[in-house]
């Protein structure tokens, strides 16, 4: 058993985990944020991306051992004092999730893809979440949430999503 | 009043996903809880001489270690099949048994021969690995075709020929004699490849027993939670049912794969009364790949015959389907009811005769995935027709207008009676082609697509024009097919005192948005705000009962369970509000939320009216008091959605690699609730399609090892691999539903897969290319130009 103290969401953690614990189980279990999925078990699905110090890392190809001294954020820490990110509000303006368990990594990938590119081609977009497997969109609105995200981001317009009824 | 019905309601449900507060399966952790590990055959057929659990009970940290042998010993049976198809001589098909735990013989890789239960997760999957199982591997058989050879090995010592079932349906003479006066025969023979479902959320089960009140409690990863009930306890594990709650919580898309009942949700269920703890099992991925159902698997011969019109005359298919090593829940209906009934597609061919034969393999069980049947349906024909026009020097749009069953509304004209058993409800199959061909340009990409052959690029148009059946199904019907339980969808109205309704419904979201759509039309139906409407699913508990969401069946057929409620709701309130109005109820009218006396201002809230109903004190007598109505609703019919797919497609010269450039669907899906969330469906379920066309297969060697089971492996549709999606809908509304919807879930996967494959052949059909087999990965599309 090994010490770590962690980051997490801007809140210290320190616990003793396992050598072998992967840093997906280590967010699950030990800090019992189950925001963070786990769909695979090669690191092909993106389902437990995380940044690992601002960088989108899938959480699941990291020990939990490595992540000792670093930042961690999840997609339980998004939503600022209550006020969803731009991402979060995209995704939901543009019907960018169905049953949402790809939702939190592709979010958490979208962070640092408008991060590093604020003003992405749709091309970008797609090749900037091709790590993240999403099984019921067909992306399609995926794209268009990230793209609604960056706009909003920049302070550009926001692209038309039909207006809620009220 | 807010007017609901056809609005882009944003999600009720979004919120909790995008802020990771969705609670999964494998989210809940329960005090004491233990942790399970299957240990599964590395072989695909072997007999089981010895199991040794002696090392792994030793280990600190494991409670316990069961095997077939424990199972059997407690007299726990198998997981059965709901679905019952006989022979064409009339013998009931072959049901072998599916034993949760093997204990003489593993047929394929991945079946269970032992489960570790365990303190944590780790600590299971480290005994799983210190049991000895000693198998004598026999030789295995993972090729339908090859199952029903003479000197094949046999998946179960009792099945002949491995042979589950013959099953033929159509006119067979009148089928032999218009396709022997036929002017021009179309023929194809071609695998439509086995796929792995593959939702992102992998399985997962906990078993929780109470002593206290000898109570169950089973939290699984399913999209009919209530089914899952009643098999678990009625056939499985003999436990009386109002023993058992069933929860089915957020759930990680399912696209029929957890439809079925697995062996997994009996055995933590059964260990956790043996070890009075909870047992929670989690899929790794690999294990899904080996154990969810499987789809597709048929290896058909179709051919459709014309007269020199161009006018079909007849259809003969034969196919063998592979069902694997066990017969999954709904297993034995998808290549036979599901598939044979489609074949008419949208076309007056006036004889057609499908013979299908049911066989086992050494492979994972196969059953009902995204479409069941439909796309298999849907592919031999559309690629017949692309096919035929090709050969016969016709536009295939043309060939299609041509054939295509006249217009019809289902209420001025009736339904169409196919040659297949089925009546269509309604239909106008002409406005959809039309409608995709403006959608696509249709003259100028075929201008775009000469002038690019000239400078050497290959560019090629597909087309696809589907019909589906959906809203599984009148009950009446579906029994006579064979299924051993009803299909139709029960909703409970509670209008709570204070007129905040809530509303529990048999069918289950795992990604469609009933959250969403339902109160859509329960707001609008009482003209009372969506926030005062909550949908509730997925419990046992809570909901009475459920036949669960598949086959695009929940608004169908459970939006019309709530409407049913709904309206005695409505009767209800209007004694109550002609009471409080001292008016007739016949002169009062319900619109806006309030019961008005026509031709007045006097009215009453829906509000008013529910608290009247739970304090009634001035108060129709007679009338019973509260406000709380539960409705069944079984179905007069199916639904059949049908619509029209263009893709076009850019193929490298030097690579075979196919680029989709576009993809253009026309769908007509009936009345529309939530028109984001069906656009969303048609998107989800054209990616599905695109990605059987174009990257999945499971494929097995010949020794029956899944040799692509993972991620690293297996190939599904990644972000940069799609276009957007050019969607559009006709509506063509359901006559007999009280929503006149047809369904959404499966139309985009039952009509993209052949329209992306119709594309690529006509990208190549100046090079000679004539067919190409699933998946059309570049090496193939290479080798077949370069033939």
């Amino acid at each position: 058993m090994k010490e770590i103290t962690v980051t997490v969401n801007g809140e210290q953690h320190t616990a003793s985990v396992e050598a072998r614990t992967l840093l997906v189980h280590f967010i699950r279990e030990t800090l019992n944020l189950t925001g963070t999925h786990i769909g695979c078990d090669t690191s092909n699905c993106g389902a437990c991306t995380i940044l690992l110090d601002g960088k989108s890392v899938k959480s699941c190809t990291v020990l939990a051992v490595q992540a000792n001294g670093k930042q961690i954020a999840t997609v339980e820490g998004l939503a600022a004092g209550g006020e969803l990110h731009p991402l979060q509000e995209g995704f939901k303006e543009n019907h960018g999730l169905h049953c949402g368990f790809c939702t939190p990594g592709m979010l958490m990938r979208a962070v640092e893809l408008l991060e590093k590119n604020p003003n992405p081609s749709e091309e970008e977009i797609r090749w900037g979440i091709a790590g993240n497997l999403c099984r019921c969109t067909g992306y399609n609105n995926i794209v268009k949430s990230i793209q609604y995200a960056a706009a909003k981001m920049r302070g550009d317009e926001l692209p038309d999503t039909e207006p809620e009824f009220v | 009043m807010a007017n609901y019905i056809g609005q882009a309601i944003k999600r009720v449900e979004d919120k909790r996903f995008i802020t990771g507060k969705g609670k999964y399966t494998d989210d809940i952790v329960l005090p004491g809880m233990t942790y399970a590990y299957m240990v599964r055959s590395p072989f695909a057929h072997a007999k089981i001489n010895s199991i040794d659990t002696s090392a792994a009970l030793a280990m600190e940290g494991v409670v316990a270690v069961f095997t077939g042998k424990d199972i059997a010993e407690s007299g726990v049976n198998g997981v059965p099949c709901g679905w019952q198809v006989n022979f064409k001589n009339g013998d009931t098909m072959k049901e072998p048994p599916h034993p949760l735990l093997v204990a003489d013989k593993v047929r394929h890789v991945g079946d269970a021969v032992a489960m570790v239960i365990a303190e944590d997760r780790a600590t299971a999957k480290d005994a799983a690995e210190a049991i000895v199982v000693d198998y004598e591997v026999l030789e295995a058989v993972v090729d339908a075709a090859k199952a029903v050879e003479p000197d094949a090995p046999l998946v179960h010592d009792d099945v002949p020929k491995n042979m589950c079932f013959d099953w033929e349906l159509g006119d067979k003479a009148a089928t032999d004699a218009a396709m022997a006066s036929a002017h021009h025969i179309t023929t194809l023979e071609f695998t439509n490849q086995r796929l792995a479902p593959n939702a992102i959320e992998p399985r997962a089960a906990i078993g929780h027993y109470e002593e206290a009140n000898d109570k169950y409690t089973l939290y699984t990863t399913s999209q009919n939670p209530h089914l899952t009930r009643l098999l678990l306890c009625a056939f499985v594990l003999g436990i009386p049912e109002h023993k058992v709650r069933v929860v089915a919580p957020d759930v990680g898309g399912g696209f029929g794969s957890k439809i079925f009942h697995y062996t997994e949700e009996a055995l933590v269920t059964w260990a956790s009364r043996r070890l009075n703890r909870p047992v929670k099992w989690t899929a790794e991925r690999s294990e899904s790949f080996v154990t969810d159902a499987h789809g597709r698997d048929h290896v058909t011969r179709a051919e459709m015959g014309f007269d020199a019109e161009g006018k079909m005359v007849g259809l003969r298919v034969k196919t063998l389907a592979n069902l694997g090593a066990y017969l999954s829940t709904f297993a034995p209906c998808v290549p036979t009811y599901l598939h044979g009934t489609l074949l008419q597609g949208l076309y007056t061919t006036p004889a057609i005769h499908v013979d299908v034969t049911g066989v086992f393999t050494h492979t994972t069980p196969v059953d009902a995935y995204r479409g069941a049947g439909r796309p298999e349906a849907t592919y031999l024909l559309e690629r017949l027709v692309d096919t035929a026009a090709h050969e016969m020097n016709m536009d295939p749009a043309e060939l299609r207008f041509k054939n295509f069953i006249p217009p019809f509304d289902g209420v001025n004209q009736p339904g169409y009676q196919t040659q297949v058993a089925l009546q269509y409800d309604s239909g106008n199959y002409e406005a959809v082609l039309k409608r995709a061909l403006e959608m696509l340009d249709y003259e100028k990409v075929r201008k775009e697509q000469a002038e690019a052959r000239k400078n050497g690029r290959l560019i090629g148009i597909g087309f696809s024009t589907y019909i589906e059946a959906c809203g599984i199904a009148p009950s009446a019907v579906v029994g006579a097919l064979g299924a051993r339980a009803g299909l139709y969808e029960s909703a409970q109205v509670r209008v709570q005192p204070t007129g905040k309704v809530s509303v529990y419904t048999g069918s289950h979201a795992h990604g469609q948005g009933h959250e969403t759509t339902f109160a859509q039309v329960v707001a609008d139906k009482f003209g009372i705000p969506m926030e005062d409407v909550e949908i509730v699913h997925g419990d046992s508990e809570s909901v009475a009962f459920g036949m669960g969401t598949y086959g695009s069946r929940s608004l169908a057929v459970g939006g019309s369970a709530i409407v049913k409620s709904i309206e005695k709701v409505i009767e209800k309130g209007a004694k109550i509000a002609a009471h409080k109005l001292e008016a007739a109820v016949d002169d009062l009218e319900f619109a806006g939320g309030k019961w008005t006396v026509k031709g007045t201002d006097k009215s009453i809230a829906f509000g008013d009216v529910a608290l009247t109903a739970y304090v009634p004190h001035d108060y129709p007598q007679g009338l019973e008091p509260g406000m709380d109505f539960s409705s069944f609703y079984d179905p007069a019919n199916f639904t059949y959605p049908f619509g029209c797919h263009i893709a076009v497609v850019e193929v490298d010269p030097e690579t075979g690699k196919v680029e989709l450039k576009r993809m253009v669907a026309c769908d007509d899906v009936g009345n529309v609730i939530n028109p984001m969330i069906v656009d969303g469906q048609i998107h989800g379920g054209l990616a599905q399609g695109i990605g059987q066309a174009l990257f999945e297969e499971v494929i097995y060697d010949e020794s029956g090892q899944l040799v692509n089971g993972s991620y690293m492996d297996y190939t599904m549709p990644r972000a940069d691999d799609l276009p957007m999606f050019e969607t559009d809908r006709t509506v063509t509304p359901c006559p007999h539903n009280p929503l006149g919807v047809k369904g959404a879930g499966e139309a985009g996967t039952i009509g993209s897969t052949p329209a992306v494959v119709n594309a690529v052949v006509d990208a190549l059909s100046h090079l000679g290319v004539r067919d190409l087999e699933m998946p059309l990965t570049p090496e193939r599309v290479w080798r077949a130009m370069n033939k």
